[in-house]
C-alpha cells in the first residue's frame, strides 16, 4: 500500500504548475551532462566545443566505429558482458542457497555464520584489493577473465543474502511439508518448490549485481594493470583517455557504449532497481 | 523430549552446510582472506612485484603516521564525508517529500531522471566531468560565461581551491538518486492518517512535520546516515578518473593515497605494497571505529 502526503491540493492549480515547471527545469539541468555526452558522441570534435546545443548537425557514426574497433571497445564490451553474466549467475546461485538455509533452518553454527557476514558489510573494497590481486596472481588466474569474474562475484554485498533470507523465511511451512510428503529431499524441495517462488528476489539481486559488475572500476583497473586484453569497458574508456586524449568524440562514443546498455536496462526494469536499493534501509 | 546431541544436529543439518559452502568459499577467498593478508603484508617491506619481502614489524605504520601526505589524505577523506553526506540527506529528503505526492503526475518521470546518474558507470562520469568542467570551452564554463555569471573561465579541476568542492558536487549529483529512494521508502512507512492530518495548512501542518513525521522517519535517517557515511569514504573511482588526486595532491583522499603508494609508478617512486597495506589497515580500522560508533548511536536511538 502506498501512502502519500498530497500537500499540493488538486484544486490549487497555480502551485501545482509552479512545482511541475520547477522540476522540469531542474530535471533538464540534472540530466544535461548525460545528454551532452550522448550528443557529443555524434558530433565532430570541432562541434563538441562549439556550443551548448544538444542536436548534432549530422550524425557522425564514425565516432562509434573508431571507438569500437580502433580503441578496442568491442573487445572490452564482450569482456564486460562475460564478467557480468557469469558473476550474476554465480552470485544468484550462491547467495540464493545461503539465504535459503539462513532464512528457513536453524543449525549449529548459524549465528557465527551470520556474524561473519555482517562484519564484512562495511569492509571497503579498497581495503582488500591488494591481497585479492596477490591471490589471483598466486592462483595463476590474474591474466584471464576467470580471476576477474570470480573476484567480482566474490565481493558480494551481504544485502543479497538478506534479501533472499527475508523472502524465504516468509514462505509458508505447509509448502515444504507437502513436498516432504511427496518424498522430495532437501535439494529437490529447494529447486522445484522454493526457487520458483523467489523470482522477484532473483530479479532484484540480478539487477543489482549487473549494476555492480558492469560499473565496477577499482577491481578491474588493478587486475588489468598489466593486461590490456581483459580490460572492462570502464577501464577501457579510462585508458582511452590516457592514450588518445585528443579524440574527444571517439571518447564520447566509447562512454556511450559503456553506459547505454545499463541505462536501457534501468528504464525497463526500474521496479527491481528501486526494490534492491530500498532493501538496504528497509531491513 | 531429549535435546538431540550436537553431532546428530549437525548430521541432520548436513544439507544446510552444503548450501552455505559455495558462498562461504567465495567470501573467504575474496573478503576474509584478503583482510587477514593485508594485516600480514603491512608488516613487510615488499614491492609486490618480486618475491623478495622483508619482515620489518611496525615500521610501515611508523612511516605512515609520520607522512604528512598520509594525514592530508586522511583528513581530506573526512572533509569529503562531512561535506557531502549532510547535503545529500537534506536535498534527498526535500526531493523525496515533493515526489511522494500522488497529485504530481510527473513524479515517476522526475524520479527516473534523478536516479539516472546512479546507474551510470562511475568511471565514465568521472571522465565525462573532466570535459564538462574543462576550462577550455567546457559546457559548465560556457554556461557560466554566456549567462555572465563569470567573466573568465574557471579551472574547476585545475585549481587546488576549487577541485575538491567540484568533485564533491559531482559525487552528490551521482548518488543523490539513492538517497532519494531511501527517503521515499522511509516516507512510505508514515501512516496515512498522519499524512491526512498534515494536509491541514499553516502552523499546525508545520508542527506536525516537526513533531510527528520527523520522529517517525528518524530511525530511517540514522540507517541512511550510516550507509551514506561509509559510502562517502569509498570514492576511489570518481576521484581517480576525474583528477587522480591532483592538482598537487589537493584532491587526494585516502583510497587514492593507498592506490598511489601501491601501484602507480608515474612519479618515479617504487610501488610499495607493504607500505600501502599498512596505510590501508590504519584506514580500515578508522572506518570501522566510526561505523561501530554510529552503530551504537543507532541502537541507542532506536531503543528510545
Amino acid at each position: 500500500m502506498s501512502r502519500y502526503l498530497n500537500f499540493i491540493a488538486e484544486k490549487n492549480q497555480v502551485k501545482y504548475l509552479i512545482i511541475t515547471i520547477a522540476f522540469i527545469i531542474f530535471s533538464f539541468f540534472w540530466i544535461y551532462p548525460l545528454l551532452w555526452v550522448l550528443s557529443a558522441s555524434f558530433k565532430t570534435d570541432f562541434e563538441i566545443w562549439g556550443g551548448l546545443g544538444l542536436i548534432p548537425d549530422r550524425l557522425v557514426w564514425e565516432n562509434f566505429e573508431r571507438a569500437w574497433f580502433g580503441a578496442n571497445m568491442g573487445r572490452y564490451f564482450f569482456n564486460t558482458l562475460i564478467i557480468t553474466v557469469v558473476s550474476v549467475i554465480i552470485v544468484v546461485v550462491t547467495t540464493g542457497m545461503f539465504g535459503y538455509v539462513i532464512g528457513r533452518y536453524s543449525f549449529p553454527g548459524k549465528k557465527i555464520l551470520i556474524g561473519i557476514l555482517i562484519s564484512t558489510i562495511f569492509i571497503p573494497q579498497g581495503y582488500t584489493i591488494i591481497p585479492v590481486f596477490d591471490l589471483l596472481n598466486n592462483l595463476n588466474i590474474s591474466k584471464n577473465l576467470i580471476g576477474l569474474t570470480l573476484a567480482t562475484a566474490g565481493h558480494t554485498p551481504v544485502i543479497y543474502i538478506l534479501l533472499f533470507a527475508g523472502y524465504f523465511s516468509r514462505v509458508p511451512v505447509e509448502l515444504e511439508e507437502a513436498a516432504k510428503m511427496d518424498g522430495a529431499g532437501f535439494v529437490r524441495t529447494f529447486i522445484s518448490i522454493m526457487l520458483p517462488l523467489t523470482k522477484p528476489v532473483v530479479a532484484t539481486v540480478s539487477i543489482l549485481q549487473v549494476l555492480h559488475a558492469w560499473n565496477d572500476f577499482l577491481l578491474p583497473v588493478v587486475i588489468t594493470l598489466g593486461n590490456p586484453d581483459i580490460r572492462t569497458l570502464s577501464v577501457g574508456v579510462y585508458a582511452f583517455k590516457g592514450e588518445y586524449f585528443v579524440d574527444w568524440s571517439g571518447m564520447a562514443a566509447a562512454s556511450v557504449i559503456t553506459i547505454l546498455p545499463i541505462i536501457i536496462l534501468f528504464l525497463f526494469m526500474q521496479k527491481y532497481f528501486v526494490e534492491g536499493v530500498q532493501g538496504a534501509v528497509k531491513g | 523430549m531429549n535435546k538431540k546431541s550436537l553431532s546428530k544436529q549437525i548430521y541432520d543439518a548436513r544439507w544446510c552446510y552444503v548450501f552455505v559452502l559455495p558462498c562461504l568459499i567465495l567470501t573467504g577467498m575474496f573478503v576474509i582472506y584478503p583482510i587477514g593478508m593485508s594485516w600480514y603484508f603491512s608488516l613487510l617491506d615488499w614491492s609486490g612485484f618480486t618475491k623478495e619481502a622483508k619482515f620489518i614489524g611496525l615500521q610501515n605504520y611508523y612511516e605512515a603516521v609520520n607522512d604528512e601526505f598520509f594525514w592530508d589524505a586522511f583528513i581530506r577523506s573526512f572533509i569529503f564525508m562531512f561535506g557531502t553526506v549532510p547535503v545529500k540527506i537534506v536535498l534527498g529528503f526535500i526531493i523525496a517529500v515533493f515526489l511522494n505526492n500522488q497529485v504530481l503526475k510527473l513524479a515517476p518521470f522526475f524520479r527516473t531522471v534523478i536516479f539516472m546518474p546512479v546507474v551510470t558507470a562511475i568511471a565514465i562520469i568521472g571522465i565525462v566531468m573532466t570535459f564538462v568542467f574543462s576550462p577550455f570551452n567546457g559546457p559548465a564554463n560556457k554556461f557560466l560565461m554566456s549567462t555572465n555569471l563569470t567573466s573568465a573561465p574557471i579551472d574547476f579541476l585545475g585549481n587546488p581551491d576549487t577541485v575538491l568542492p567540484t568533485v564533491m558536487g559531482v559525487y552528490v549529483w551521482k548518488w543523490l538518486g539513492i538517497t532519494m529512494m531511501y527517503w521515499l521508502a522511509a516516507l512510505q512507512t508514515v501512516p496515512q492518517d498522519v499524512y491526512d492530518a498534515a494536509k491541514i495548512d499553516g502552523a499546525e501542518g508545520y508542527r506536525l512535520w516537526i513533531h510527528i513525521i520527523l520522529p517517525i522517519v528518524l530511525p530511517f535517517a540514522i540507517v541512511i546516515i550510516l550507509v551514506e557515511a561509509v559510502g562517502a569514504l569509498n570514492v576511489f573511482p570518481l576521484i581517480e578518473t576525474m583528477t587522480a588526486g591532483g592538482p598537487f595532491f589537493s584532491s587526494e583522499v585516502m583510497e587514492i593515497y593507498i592506490f598511489r603508494t601501491a601501484f602507480v609508478t608515474d612519479s618515479g617512486t617504487m610501488p610499495r605494497l607493504g607500505y600501502a597495506c599498512a596505510a590501508g589497515v590504519f584506514w580500515g580500522v578508522a572506518v570501522l571505529f566510526i561505523t561501530v560508533l554510529q552503530g551504537l548511536w543507532m541502537r541507542r536511538t532506536r531503543r528510545i
